[in-house]
Parts: structure tokens; sequence; C-alpha cells
């Protein structure tokens, strides 16, 4: 078990390290007038390499990688060229609002996606049709579409929630709530009818399974194996489809944020992705890396121990 | 698509004529292709028929009502919303097209190399996998519009690029199954190149996953591009749905229709690609919905069920088990395929009856039948069975458990498959007994030590504790034994209980088998394909072909003279001499074939 967390870590260290080195020499292509446009378009040459000096980009593009990469493991992700302020600081404090969002949406995807799966395999009938429905819709129409539908309907036309804006859970638990709903039901609308098919599948998968059979020939009623036997051994793809979901949401989070001007993750990229700001970007991108190898490896972690063959070995 | 001229097929192909046909007939298919088709047309001849320039402002137009020079009205630019809208359907649809151009081309290419060639692809192939699902792609696409700037044909072609991994990992696995395919391997060896085998015979079989995906990555692209420009980080110069979105959005104030074109024609078009996808997989994969009628249609048995031969022998002893002119269905199409015509069966108290026959001659759908286990799809369509005088077919799942696990007991064919693998062997032992015949915990747990140390597991306290996972192919036998026999059963039904196990494994587990029966007095109902089985522990044998029991009698009767052609032939089919399953402490143990028998 202990071997199997120590290869799963190493493999998300791995990924985080690939993810820097491409994203930063990548970026580095569009990185001819930086210094130009931070100097001002009618910045001599001189002032050009004042800049150039300043930030270090006169050196070259492999000293300045290991430079930030020095720096980054500290946990120091650099300054914004053009706000001078901290990235880390920046980023974290955007992160732990998308991170929320996320968070919150795969919660209630797994919530209402497990007990509608699970409904539709052991009941199927209208139950299943409308789960089938509801997954093609989620699946069909894309997140923000959704959201805006929402804004429109509870927001501007009901004005039930706040269109826009974000409250801190520290200001105020109960606006916060108000303030972060619709965007979660927004982004939990989209997922669940995914997860709930997958939850369905594995179900009557699980059914058909020949120990199934054996535990009822033992006069088990039916009830009972479906919810120890077979709802745990669903819980393995449940929960990795719930993983990957966590990836997805956290990209529909970054745009829903943008429409409902919540000040996370997305505004900071939009804003820095224009300007050329390289440290906030390879900021935004390792650090969400990050987030996304833990969560994996988490659900990894949870998966082997769930499952007795990884765990007693 | 060219028609395959191969001879090797694979399962798993598409259908070669009609795909077309019946998509349109399905439901959602046919109305999905025609929305998409209209969308299509007006994607690819907007140019011709939009009225105006769809990027030209005009100050006198800004929310110009509907109906006036602009069809739909004028935006907050003072643009035609019409013209507008119906160029950015051709963009829509090249943006979506390109992406799974681009995503498909890379996929199935390195799918294929890495899944037929592996080593260095599959390395490669397998770590991008991991980094794209380590990054949201829309993190990708905004860190690499700060390299490219607004470009749509690129931005659509890095997302193309991120989610190639789609196609390469359906690619992968399919080409990895039929790699070591016989016909692969015959093409192999009479010389064709590794280019003409992934060519005629690979590619083959990857087409039905690969046309699976395709309407699905186009909405996906569709979608990420509006979601993109949504965000304001397109192409200006280009009119598209999520633009025209931004605009009806943050000008909801001013007109509230302008939000809503764009929306319909990104809904629409995404979910008529989505049902379309969905209509694909129903009529690729046979699981169409339209097939299965809601009312169940009419079963009848259309043909003579022939007389049984019977070698009497009778001794008067009211039977345990009676089976009668029993009928086993599956619902096939819009018909049944009947899989038992003619199931009797009479097994006495006590006594070791052996169901003989060739796999798929129902011998085993006759004993789900007495369990009232039948697969799903599979039902008692006629006939009767009777247990200790009462009567099994029509009774509820609550009545048959009453029955089941305390009077009738199963132990099934593959050991590792009927345990739980999540659960241990103790828990899977007690969980019965406490549930279905009132034991208490401890009491529980008593009873299956001691089951576990009858059946000859050497350390019960251990095994208890143990997952099925840690157990051999035997031991796990001896686990299933154990729990079938806890509760005492009248009637043991065995389906095959050795064929999975090793051969010397198997003499013990018929001995063990015989023992637990002189022990308890239990009848037990084996089903099997071998006559050393029968001719080993079996008083009488029933022998069935294609659902139909053809002969039945005592053991030495039916193996002295068999007098249906169906049993002659099975037993002509032994090889002369073959020596019966080695049965350890058993002296004569006889040669099958040569007629003669105890």
């Amino acid at each position: 078990m202990l071997s199997f967390v120590g290869k799963r870590l190493a493999t998300g260290v791995g990924l985080i390290v690939t993810l820097a080195v491409l994203t930063f020499f990548f970026l580095q292509l569009g990185n001819s007038d930086t210094a130009q446009r931070i100097a001002g378009q009618q910045a001599g040459p001189d002032a050009v390499a004042v800049v150039e000096e300043r930030l270090g980009l006169d050196r070259p593009a492999i000293v300045q990688f290991f430079d930030w990469a020095g720096s980054a493991l500290t946990g120091d992700l650099g300054r914004s060229w053009f706000s001078g302020q901290e990235v880390t600081e920046a980023v974290t404090t955007r992160m732990s609002v998308t991170v929320t969002l996320a968070v919150g949406s795969v919660l209630l995807t797994a919530l209402l996606g497990i007990t509608l799966g699970a409904l539709a395999a052991t009941r199927r009938g209208w139950l299943d049709r409308t789960v089938q429905v509801l997954a093609v819709i989620g699946q069909a129409i894309p997140g923000f579409l959704l959201a805006m539908a929402l804004v429109l309907v509870f927001a501007i036309e009901l004005d039930w929630f706040p269109a826009t804006g974000y409250t801190r859970f520290s200001e105020s638990p109960s606006e916060w709530l108000l303030s972060i709903a619709l965007p979660v039901i927004a982004l939990t609308l989209g997922s669940i009818g995914g997860v709930a098919q997958q939850v369905r599948g594995a179900m009557i998968d699980a059914f058909e399974r020949d120990y199934v059979r054996t535990l009822r020939s033992r006069g088990l009623p039916r009830g009972s194996v479906v919810y120890q036997h077979v709802l745990r051994n669903a819980a393995g793809p449940a929960l990795t489809v719930l993983g990957l979901q966590f990836v997805i949401l956290l990209g529909g989070a970054v745009i829903v944020e943008q429409l409902f001007s919540i000040p996370g993750l997305g505004p900071l990229a939009l804003a820095s992705t224009s300007q050329g700001d390289i440290p906030v970007v390879m900021g935004i991108v390792v650090v969400t890396g990050v987030i996304v190898v833990v969560v994996n490896t988490l659900v990894d972690v949870i998966q082997a121990w769930v499952n007795p063959k990884v765990r007693v070995s | 698509m060219s028609t395959p001229t191969t001879t090797a097929t694979p399962a798993t192909g598409i259908p070669r004529r009609g795909l077309l046909r019946r998509l349109l007939g399905h439901p959602l298919g046919g109305v999905s292709m025609i929305v998409l088709a209209v969308i299509v047309v007006v994607g690819v001849i907007a140019p011709w028929i939009a009225p105006h320039d769809p990027t030209e402002t005009s100050l006198s137009m800004i929310f110009a009502e509907p109906g006036g020079e602009y069809l739909l009205g004028g935006d907050s630019a003072g643009r035609d919303i019409w013209s507008r809208l119906l160029i950015a359907t051709a963009f829509s649809l090249a943006g979506g097209l390109l992406v799974m151009a681009v995503a498909s081309l890379v996929g199935v290419t390195a799918g294929l190399v890495a899944g037929y060639y592996g080593g260095f692809v599959d390395a490669v192939g397998a770590w991008f996998t991991a980094l794209t699902m380590s990054l949201p792609s829309i993190i990708v696409l905004i860190a690499a519009r700060a390299v490219i700037g607004p470009s749509m044909w690129w931005t659509m072609a890095i997302f193309g690029l991120f989610i190639s991994p789609v196609y390469y990992r359906v690619v992968y696995t399919s080409v990895r199954g039929v790699r070591n395919e016989l016909y692969v391997d015959a093409a192999r060896t009479s010389g064709l190149g590794d280019g003409r085998i992934i060519g005629r015979h690979v590619l083959l079989a990857v087409r039905a996953p690969v046309i699976l995906l395709m309407s699905g990555v186009i909405a996906a692209g569709i979608g990420m591009q509006a979601g993109f420009d949504f965000l304001g980080l397109g192409d200006p110069t280009i009119p598209t749905w999520g633009q025209m979105l931004n605009e009806g959005f943050y000008n909801i104030t001013r007109s509230s229709t302008l939000v809503m074109w764009p929306a319909l024609a990104l809904g629409i078009t995404t979910v008529a690609l989505t049902l379309l996808g969905t209509a694909l997989r129903d009529e690729l994969e046979g699981t169409s919905e339209r097939r299965r009628s809601r009312k169940a249609p009419a079963w009848s048995l259309d043909e003579e069920v022939p007389a049984v031969v019977d070698h009497g022998g009778e001794d008067g002893a009211q039977p345990l088990l009676e089976v009668r002119d029993l009928a086993v269905a599956y619902q096939a199409g819009d018909g049944y395929s009947t899989v038992v015509k003619g199931g009797r069966l009479t097994v006495r108290r006590g006594e070791t009856h052996g169901l003989i026959g060739e796999s798929g001659s129902g011998k085993t759908q006759t004993a789900f039948s007495v369990l009232g286990l039948l697969p799903k799809g599979g039902k008692v369509m006629a006939g009767s069975i009777v247990f200790d005088g009462q009567e099994l077919t029509g009774l509820t799942d609550a009545q048959m458990n009453r029955l089941r696990g305390t009077r009738i007991a199963y132990v099934p064919q593959e050991p590792m498959s009927n345990l739980d693998p999540s659960f241990t062997v103790g828990h899977q032992l007690t969980e019965p007994l406490v549930k279905a015949a009132g034991l208490s915990r401890t009491e529980a747990k008593e009873r299956a030590l001691a089951l576990l140390d009858r059946v000859g597991i050497p350390d019960p306290q251990r095994a208890f504790g143990s997952y099925p996972h840690q157990l051999s192919g035997g031991m796990a036998q001896r686990v299933l034994i154990a729990g079938a026999v806890a509760s005492h059963p009248d009637l043991l039904i065995a389906d095959e209980p050795t064929t999975a196990l090793d051969v010397t494994v198997q003499a013990e587990v018929l001995d063990l088998l015989r023992d637990l029966q002189d022990e308890l007095g239990m009848a037990i109902l084996i089903v099997t394909h071998n006559f050393g089985v029968v001719a080993d522990i079996c008083d009488r044998v029933s022998v069935m072909q294609q659902g139909v029991m053809v002969e039945t009698g005592a053991t030495g009767d039916v193996f002295d003279d068999p007098r249906h052609p169906y049993t002659r032939a099975l037993f002509e089919a032994i090889p002369k001499g073959a020596p019966r399953v080695p049965l350890a402490g058993v002296t004569s143990a006889g040669m099958l074939g040569t007629g003669t028998l105890k």
C-alpha cells in the first residue's frame, strides 16, 4: 500500500515537472516583445533593455527556467510583470474560490448523481429514462449556456439570487451561500447526468456478476445484496468518474466565474493571458496542475484502499 | 466508405449496409440527422444567403427592432444579427470539424502505432494522456492564446490535439485486442507487411468506435469554441455563436432577444449531435430501445418435444424435485429464443443426480430455473417445478428466498467470480446465516469456522479473515461448498463444480461432496458435461440436448445401454481408454467407453 502511494506520488511529480517545462518553453515562443510592451510602445531600446535586465529576460531561456523552478520549489512563483503582485498569493487566493466552486459541484454531483444512478439501475422504468435524458442534455448543452439560462431566470427575472459578485464566507456565510448557489447549480447540472449514467451502468454491470447470484442463492434478499454488495462494487467506477468530473468542473468554473463576475482563477487567467504576463500564466498552469494531480492521486489511493486486492498485499 | 473485401470481419465491425437507413429509422437518429443536415446546408450556403456583411456596423441599426432591414434586428454595434448567425454557423461547424479532424488524425494514428508496435510510442502516448488529464482544457487554451493570439483555427487545432487521447485510448484498446487474433497472425505468416495488416485488418476493428466518437467530439469542439469566444478570447473579425452570446448576455437589459438566437443555435446543434451519437451507439452496438417493444411478444413452443427415453427403475419413492415440461426463453428482438423446451427431471431424496449435455444444451438454465435465479431476460414460460410438494413456478422473490439458502443450495462453476472480491470470506459466509437463517453473529461465526474446517481448509481462522483473491481456486470452491451446505439443505444444485479446477483438486472436491451428502442426507443435482463425474458420483443421470431432456435412468443402465442417438454420440466422442477422473483412494477407477461400470 505504501509503495503504491509512493508510486502514484512520483508519477504526479513527474507530470507536474513535464507540465512546467512544456508550458514554460511554449510560452517563450510568444515572448519576443514583452519587454517592449511593459516599457511602453514609445520606449527606446535603452529603456527596453533596462526592463529586460530587471525581469531577467536577457538571460537564456534555460537559465530563466531553472531560476523560476528553483524559487517555485520554495513556493515562490515570482511576481507579475505588469502589476508586480506576488504570483503565489494572487493564484492561491483566487484558486481557493475556484476550488470552492468545483468541490461544491463535485459533492452535489456525487450526492445526486449516485442516488439517481442507483435508483435508475434498481427501479428502471420511467426513472431510468429520465436519468438517461438528463445525461444526454447535460452532456450536450455547454455548461455556460445553462449558467446563462439560470442567471436570466433566477437572478434577473425572479431576483432570488444575486446575478453577479461573490461574498466571502468570512463576511457572511448566508450571502456566501447565495452567491455560489447559482454557479454551483449550473456546474452540477452539466455533470450530474454523466455521473448518474456511469453509476447506473456500473450497478447494472454488478447485478450480472456471478457472486450476486451466489449470494442470492443463499437466501439473501435482493435489496440487501444491492445495497451492500452491488453498491460497494460500483463505488470504484463511480469514484473514478467523480475524479474526472473534478477536472472538467474546474475548467467549467473558469467560464462560469467570468459569467457571474466571481473573482476566481478565470478572470485572472483571462487578464494575464491577454497581457502576456508569463509568471502569472505559469503560476496558474502549475497550481492547477498540482491541485488536479493531488485530487487524482487521492482518488487513486481511496480506490486502492477500497479494493482489498491492493490494500491487503 | 469502401466495402471491405477481406473475409475476416471482426465481430465488432460495422454492418456493411444500411447504417444510414437504420439511423434515419431510429426515432432520435432520424430527427437529429435532419436537423444537422439543415444546419450543415445553412452553414455551407451562408456566405451567399447572408443579406449583409456580418461585420458591417451601422449607427442607425444599433438594437434595431427585428423585421425591418435586418430580419432579426441589430446588435449593440448595429450589425445584422441574422447575417451574423448564418456566418457563425459556418465557422462553428468548421471549428468542430477541425477539432474532430485533428483529434482523430493524431489519436487514431498514435493509437494504431502504439497498439500494434507498443514500445516508445506506447509510453509517450500513455504519458501524453496522463498530461491532458491533469489540466482542464480551457486553461490550456487560455495559456496558448498568450502565445498564438486570438486565432480560432489554432485554438481549435490545439483543442483537437488536447482531446486526441479520447481516440487514442479507444483505438489503442481495440488494436491490442485484435493484434493477437488468429487472423492477424495468419496474415502475418502469409507474408503481408505491417502496413497492409494495419490497413486491412486492424483498421476494420477500430472503425466502429472511431465513428461512435465522431459526433461527440464535434459537439465538444463547438461547445468549447463557444465558451472560449464567450470569454472574449476569440478572433473579433470572425462572428461566432460564442461572441454573439457574450454580446447578448452583457446587453440583456437592452434587448432580451439578442442572447436567444445564438443560444438556440448552439443548443440545438449540440443536442442534435449528442442525440446522433446516442442513436449511432444504439445501432452499432445493437442496444436500440426501439427493438424492445413495450409489450412482451407472445411466446409459443413451435416444435414437438420428443418423448424422453426412460430406463425406468422408479422405486416408488416420493421425488424431492420434479421438473415437468419446463420451457425457458429469453426475449430476443421481436421474438424469443427458447433455450429449454422440454425440461424433465426427477430428483429423489438423498440421491445424486447428474444432468449432462454439451454446452448450450440448457442444463444450467434448468438448474437456474429451479433456484429462481435465471439471468436477466430469462423467464420460465411453461411447465412446472415441484419441490417437496410445493410448486415453485410463479412464486415471488420473497417466497423463493425462504427456500433458497435454507432448503435449496447452490455451488457454482467458477469459484473466483462467485465470491465478492470486496468482502472477506467470513463476511460472505456469515451474512446469509444472520440475515436468512436468523442466527446471531457469534453463532454464525462458530458455524462458519466449523464448516471451513469440515470442508478441509487447513487454517479456518485465517481463511475466515481472508479476501477471495488470497485463496486458490480449490480453496475458493471449498469455501463456496461450505457456504452452500451451511444451512443443511435438502437439495444441493452444483453447476459444473469441478470444471474450473485442476484435475487433482477435482477429485478431492467430488470426494468432499460425496462425504457431505452421506453426512447430511441431501440430494445433489450435479450439472456437468463430464461423463467421468457422472460415473463417479451419480446414482442417476439425465441427458439433455438442445434444451430437451432425451434420456434418463440409473447411471449403470444408461452407461450400459445408451438408447438415444445423442447419448450414444456423446459416448462415442470419448476417446477409447481415456482414464476417468483420478480419484484419490479409489482403486477401481475403471475405463470409460469400455462399457463396464461398478
